[in-house]
């Protein structure tokens, strides 16, 4: 083969700054560099969209507004009312994630979330602070959780372990699932795109595999920081309504 | 047998797991389908569910996929 294919090469971190503190290595990475710009365009869509407050807005204050209200819908209607007050928290997340994939898709950039770190983080966040919610709001009583209601005695022996562990491997599915979409899309770009640059004129075929994948890539990238956002939603709601 | 012919048969068996999703994904917008044609006032409200039962049907294929190009492109 002429042209070899290496399509993992794209999740490589490259150090830009190099920086070591104390033996740790904390260096400023291709990766950090595309969370900041993320961040920094979040951070002007929506300070700049707000900015005018007009009453009809124009083009970026409704974007703004859009995305403010499909979050809020979202927790109002998982959470129930009590939930507003996780709204901050959830919008943070989905914003981030959903900026964190659109920009992996420009080409020559880097998809953040293909990084298991990066989601694992995210996810543990949401895990141990969904934890300490229903800890702090229900005390001894979050236990209640993992007894599912009108079971009887002896069936309880089995579902409450099953019951524990499916809450427990709650961060690990979480992390894998955002993980595994956005590594196997942009491998899958990848790949047909070595063969679209190894086939010559053929190679137009995959070229045209390449722009379809492009456009469910841009769905799933969308959809994933929705899903998400929602299962975010769905275990706060555990926490805090007990079911 | 060697090691990349070892590989390939890996990666092959690995994407196995793509069937689920498939029947998954299927199921899913097959229920859309049928909830939306008996009362299409409710699609707003069924929609959303529909795509999240997607993402989350999807996913599992792509656990296999992902083992799959772990197993030729990193080992």
């Amino acid at each position: 083969m002429a042209l070899e294919i290496r399509p993992l090469e794209q999740f490589k971190i490259d150090r830009l700054i190099p920086i070591h503190i104390g033996g740790v290595d904390v260096s400023y990475t291709n990766a950090a560099f595309l969370m900041t710009i993320a961040v920094l365009l979040i951070t002007a869509l929506l300070v700049f969209g707000t900015r005018k407050r007009a009453l009809v807005p124009g083009r970026w204050q409704s974007i703004a507004e859009m995305s403010y209200e499909f979050v809020a819908d979202m927790v109002e209607t998982n959470v129930g009312h009590g939930g507003q007050e996780f709204f901050p928290f959830v919008f943070t997340l989905f914003m981030f994630i959903l900026f964190a994939n659109f920009l992996g898709l420009v080409p020559y950039s880097y998809t953040v979330t293909s990084q298991i770190i990066v989601t694992f983080a995210l996810a543990a966040v949401v895990f141990i602070g969904v934890t300490i919610i229903g800890i702090v709001r229900h005390g001894f009583h979050f236990l209640r959780l993992f007894v599912p209601q009108g079971v009887p005695a002896a069936l309880l022996l089995l579902l409450v372990p099953i019951e524990l562990l499916s809450y427990c491997i709650r961060p690990f599915t979480l992390a894998i699932r955002l993980f595994a979409n956005m590594l196997a899309g942009h491998t899958m770009l990848a790949i047909f795109g070595g063969f679209a640059a190894s086939l010559g004129l053929l190679g137009i075929f995959p070229m045209g595999i390449d722009i379809l994948i492009v456009a469910l890539e841009v769905l799933v990238a969308a959809l994933q920081a929705y899903v998400f956002a929602i299962l975010t939603c769905l275990y706060l709601s555990d926490a805090i309504n007990l079911h | 047998m060697d090691l990349s012919s070892a590989k390939m048969i890996g990666a092959g068996l690995a994407c196995i797991a793509l069937v689920g999703a498939g029947i998954g994904i299927g199921n899913v917008f097959s229920a859309l389908i049928n909830s939306v044609a008996r009362n299409p006032a409710a699609q707003g409200q069924v929609q959303p569910f529909a795509f999240l039962g997607f993402a989350l049907a999807e996913a599992t294929g792509l656990f296999g996929l992902a083992i799959a190009f772990l197993i030729l492109f990193v080992f």
